[in-house]
């Protein structure tokens, strides 16, 4: 049975207005993230990329993994965080729910928690080939934060 | 798109004047109507190829061209590396040498339609696909090295096909001057557990039934008649391949300044030709598209498996191969003058002419059969090159339906479910792990692949050769 998909979320935390949403594009999909801070907007954007593949709620946020990156500018450091997501997707078959970033000018330091992917449990519809540089967008609006780009699935 | 912003050259030729930054005009190969269709973005992305450094001639835009990211989906662009051009990561894009391969068995409907259901069910259980998918292959240091420079020839030489194989597929199975020792530890890790596996998205493997005949002749030269029955195959270099583009798109876009290139978009992150980074990048993504030659080698080598305990006297015969995301050194007269090109394919496949030397000897008298997938419900078509492909678009045609939707629309608009009981209603058998992923490629979601290739044999870039139809799809 298909499992609905929400493709937008609260993060449910008070005081954080932190969110994501998905936005459309001709072949791929578009990923955005909303929060008080640029870290937890670039939290909430990989909580969307989540939303690509599965429900995040189905994903049991179990096992950490940590991914560092480093960028000249915000908007190459968030297509980093979120390439770096993707291959350890790839390389340890996991999916991830839960994220923890800490941004130092052009360095990344996070924290990715997930399970391994379980096909039954997760209904995975697709995998993510690579963060673009398409619709690439980290900026403050009105005191709150957005990171945004798409993604090739 | 605005039919306003472009001139009519012919019916089937429209071109975007040079304007702006732009060295050469756009050209888009499509009738009034599929331009119409197209999102703006089409025109903003041919804009931006255009200004790129070294460009040649135009940037010829296919018929299912759609919205990418950079260049457009069904982009061509060439450059010329004496003036001053550039290779570009994200021209190429994450799924480098991502093609079609096209397989005959010897069979007819008839044949299969005792087993077709067993037939699905084992395809489905013996093709990895979909997310978390992993093949049976493991290879160590020097044998992912072995394989990325020998491609489908690789494959051959260990058991997964047949020498005949190779003169089917582009390049004789193996591109050349791949340069392992250019492709990071992280890539190849990437790809450990990915050798004969589909993906997801719109990757698929079907089982084909021909509908119809265009063209006797060519069908006859490939080897194609109503009722046979064929297997297509619909994927590309993997894991390997997408961290390839990720990488060095990074590398392209921080370097881009100090190569003196001006990017529009950064999607378009390119460096030259003639520099390390554009010679280490060639050597990377000729590594990846022998990756992909061997990811269609073997999983050719498993549907044989699967057909052998089925069918055991159907013979899979390799009709062709083709990859439709590449940058390739290729040799076009331009001006009357034969030149030297880089020519990338975004979405576009290349349509080579009767008697083009890099066509196997049996091919050359119909031109290279060029395959053009469509989706689980409108089926697929096998065009051939033309005399006037080159002259048209660089040899180039579209390489598919292209997307009418996106997958956002797509999912919230049917259910997978839904989709293969009807696709079932109508013959057609759907083997998927995601109800979503379906949804996502739900045949509503394409361009009409007819009024694609019309347009493609219209405007003189391929001519129709035969119409296939879906029996049997494993998506991922």
């Amino acid at each position: 049975m298909q499992v609905p998909t929400p493709d937008s979320a609260e993060s449910g935390i008070p005081g954080l207005h932190a969110r994501w949403e998905h936005f459309p594009h001709e072949a791929d999909m578009g990923v955005r993230g909303f929060g008080t801070s640029k870290s937890h907007a670039f939290e909430q954007a990989a909580m969307a990329m989540t939303a690509i593949i599965c429900d995040p709620a189905s994903v049991k946020p179990d096992q950490a993994v940590s991914v560092h990156c480093e960028a000249p500018d915000d908007e190459l450091l968030l297509a980093d965080w979120l390439n770096q997501l993707i291959y350890e997707m790839a390389v340890r078959g996991m999916i991830f729910s839960r994220f923890e970033v800490h941004i130092d000018r052009t360095r990344l330091d996070g924290v990715a928690w997930g399970e391994a992917v379980d096909v039954r449990r997760h209904h995975p519809a697709v995998e993510i080939k690579g963060a673009t540089y398409t619709a690439l967008r980290v900026a403050c609006e009105h005191g709150e934060w957005v990171a945004q780009t798409i993604v090739d699935v | 798109m605005e039919l306003d912003l472009l001139t009519r050259r012919s019916q089937y030729e429209w071109e975007i004047p040079k304007q702006g930054r732009m060295r050469v005009p756009g050209v888009i190969h499509a009738g009034a109507e599929l331009i119409g269709s197209m999102d703006h973005k089409v025109f903003e992305q041919t804009v931006n190829v255009a200004t790129l450094p070294g460009i040649i001639q135009a940037v010829h835009v296919m018929p299912d061209a759609h919205w990418g990211y950079g260049f457009p989906i069904g982009g061509v662009a060439a450059f010329d590396p004496d003036e001053g051009g550039v290779i570009s990561a994200g021209g190429v894009g994450f799924d480098i040498s991502c093609g079609v391969r096209c397989l005959h068995t010897g069979l007819t409907a008839d044949d299969i339609a005792a087993v077709r259901n067993p037939l699905a069910d084992r395809l489905f259980q013996c093709i990895p696909a979909g997310v978390g998918s992993t093949g049976a292959i493991r290879l160590d240091d020097a044998q992912m090295d072995a394989m990325l420079t020998g491609g489908a020839m690789w494959a051959v030489a260990n058991g997964w096909g047949t020498p005949e194989d190779l003169e089917r597929i582009e390049e004789g199975g193996r591109m050349r001057d791949a340069r392992p020792e250019m492709v990071s530890a992280q890539a190849k890790k990437r790809q450990r557990a990915e050798m004969g596996t589909l993906g997801s998205g719109n990757h698929y493997l079907e089982v084909q039934l021909v509908k119809r005949i265009f063209d006797q002749a060519a069908a006859k030269s490939f080897g194609l008649a109503e009722g046979a029955v064929l297997i297509m195959i619909h994927c590309g270099s993997r894991g390997l391949g997408h961290q390839i583009g990720t990488e060095f798109l990074k590398r392209m876009v921080t370097s881009a300044a100090a190569h003196g290139i001006w990017l529009p978009d950064r999607e378009l992150a390119c460096a030259p030709i003639d520099s390390e980074l554009g010679r280490e990048y060639l050597g990377a993504m000729r590594a990846a598209i022998n990756c992909a030659l061997a990811n269609r080698q073997i999983l050719t080598h498993l549907v044989r498996e699967v057909f052998g305990e089925h069918l055991p006297q159907a013979h899979l015969a390799l009709l062709y191969d083709v990859s439709h995301n590449t940058c390739k050194l290729e040799s076009h007269p331009i001006d009357g003058r034969e030149r030297r090109l880089f020519v990338h394919r975004k979405g576009a496949t290349r349509a080579l002419g009767p008697g083009h030397a890099e066509l196997p000897e049996a091919l050359r008298g119909a031109g290279q059969p060029v395959l053009i997938g469509g989706s689980m419900g409108t089926g697929s078509y096998i065009l051939s090159g033309l005399p006037s492909s080159e002259g048209r678009a660089l040899s180039s045609a579209c390489h598919g339906a292209g997307r009418a939707m996106s997958r956002h629309q797509a999912s919230r608009t049917w259910r997978g479910r839904a989709v293969v009981d009807e696709l079932a209603a109508r013959g057609i058998l759907v083997r998927s792990p995601s109800d979503r992923g379906i949804a996502e490629e739900a045949p509503g979601a394409y361009k009409d692949v007819t009024a694609v290739v019309d347009a493609a044999e219209a405007g003189g870039l391929a001519r129709k050769v035969a119409q296939l139809e879906p029996l049997i799809c494993i998506k991922g």
